[in-house]
C-alpha cells in the first residue's frame, strides 16, 4: 500500500502551480482585451494579439494539459504536426492575395 | 503522470528518451494511460479542423474587396446606455478560463482520491460551461435579429456572417458537448464510481480518475481553441 501511496504522491503537483497559471490566464486575457479597448491598430494591435494568443496557448498546453511533464514522446507527436498548418497558413496567404488581386483587376479594371 | 516507472526499462528524459520510447519495440508512450493518448490524438485531428475554418476565414476575409464589419463594433454590448466593445465576448473568455480552471484542480483533487472536491469541481466546470453556452445562444439570438445570416449582414463584407456562425457554432458544439459529460462525470464522482473502479458504460475499463484528467484534456482544448478564436475572429 505505501508504494502505490508513494507512485500517487509523484502524480499530482502543487495547488500553488495551478492557482497561478489561472492568475496568469486572467492576467493575459484582460491584456489582450485592453488591446481592444484601447483600439491599438497595425501592427502594434497584431502583434500583441498574437503575443498574448500564443502565451496563452501555451500556458494551458504546458500546465493546464500536463505537456510540461509528459515525456517527448507524446510531446513531440503531438507538437510536430503542427508545422503543417503552418505551411498551409502560408499557402493560403499567398492564395487570398492572388484572389484579391485578380478580384479587383476583374471587377474594377474590367480584366 | 510525471515520471513513469515500468519494471526492466530504464526510460531516459530528453529526445534520447525519445528514440528509445519510439524504438522500444512495445508501447510507445511509456506511462500514459490509452485512454489519455487516444484523446490526445483525437485533439489532434480535432486541431486540424478548427485550423481549418480558421484559415479558411482568413482566406475569405483576406480575398474579399469589400470592407469587412468592424468586429468590435459588431460585438458591442450596451452596459448602462454606453455601448461597450466585446463586453459579452470579455465576460465569455473569462468564464471559459474559469471553468478551465475549475478542470485542472478537479484533475489535481481526482488524483489524489479527493471525491468530493473533484466531484464539486467537475460540476462548478460543468455550470461554468453552461454559462457560457447561454451566453453564445444569446449573443447568437442578438445578432440574428440585427439581421446577420450566412449569407449576408448589414455591417459589411457578405462572408462574415457564414464565418462566423460556422465557426463560434463548431466551437459551442464542442463546448455543449462537454458540459454533457462533466454533467456525467460529476455524477460518477460523487457515487464513487472511480473509488470502487466500477466500469464504465462507454468502454469496459475499470473506473479510475485518470478518466477525469481525459475528460480535463477535452475541456482545456475546448478553452485553448477559444483563445485562437477570440484572438482571430473577435479581436482581429
Amino acid at each position: 500500500m505505501s508504494n502505490t501511496d508513494k507512485k500517487e504522491q509523484t502524480s499530482t503537483h502543487k495547488i500553488g502551480i495551478y492557482l497561478w497559471i489561472w492568475g496568469l490566464l486572467f492576467v493575459l486575457s484582460f491584456f489582450s482585451y485592453m488591446v481592444d479597448w484601447y483600439q491599438f491598430q497595425g501592427m502594434l494591435r497584431w502583434s500583441l494579439i498574437l503575443f498574448f494568443m500564443f502565451l496563452k496557448a501555451g500556458l494551458i498546453m504546458a500546465f493546464f494539459m500536463h505537456l510540461f511533464w509528459e515525456r517527448y514522446a507524446l510531446v513531440n507527436v503531438l507538437l510536430w504536426p503542427m508545422t503543417a498548418i503552418a505551411c498551409f497558413i502560408f499557402l493560403m496567404v499567398a492564395e487570398f492575395k492572388y484572389t484579391l488581386f485578380t478580384r479587383l483587376f476583374y471587377f474594377f479594371v474590367g480584366g | 503522470m510525471s515520471e513513469p516507472k515500468i519494471e526492466g526499462i530504464e526510460l531516459k528524459p530528453g529526445f534520447k528518451g525519445m528514440a528509445e520510447d519510439t524504438g522500444s519495440d512495445q508501447t510507445m508512450f511509456k506511462g500514459v494511460h490509452w485512454g489519455k493518448a487516444m484523446m490526445w490524438i483525437f485533439l489532434l485531428s480535432d486541431t486540424f479542423i478548427f485550423s481549418c475554418f480558421l484559415i479558411a476565414y482568413m482566406k475569405g476575409r483576406g480575398s474579399t474587396p469589400v470592407e469587412w464589419p468592424n468586429p468590435s463594433e459588431v460585438f458591442a454590448l450596451d452596459a448602462f446606455g454606453v455601448p461597450v466593445p466585446l463586453l459579452l465576448i470579455a465576460i465569455m473568455t473569462f468564464v471559459l478560463i474559469t471553468s478551465s480552471g475549475t478542470m485542472a484542480l478537479a484533475v489535481k483533487y481526482g488524483y489524489e482520491k479527493n471525491r468530493k472536491m473533484c466531484g464539486w469541481l467537475v460540476l462548478a466546470t460543468a455550470i461554468g460551461g453552461l454559462t457560457f453556452v447561454g451566453m453564445q445562444a444569446f449573443e447568437w439570438s442578438k445578432l440574428i435579429h440585427e439581421g446577420v445570416r450566412p449569407w449576408e449582414n448589414p455591417f459589411g463584407a457578405a462572408q462574415f456572417g457564414s464565418f462566423f456562425f460556422m465557426i463560434t457554432g463548431f466551437h459551442g458544439t464542442h463546448v455543449s458537448i462537454g458540459v454533457i459529460f462533466l454533467f456525467i462525470y460529476a455524477y460518477k464522482v460523487f457515487a464513487g464510481h472511480y473509488d470502487q473502479q466500477k466500469r464504465g458504460w462507454f468502454t469496459s475499463m475499470k473506473g479510475d480518475y485518470v478518466e477525469i484528467e481525459i475528460l480535463g484534456l477535452y475541456w482545456h482544448f475546448v478553452d485553448l481553441v477559444w483563445v485562437f478564436i477570440f484572438a482571430f475572429f473577435y479581436l482581429w
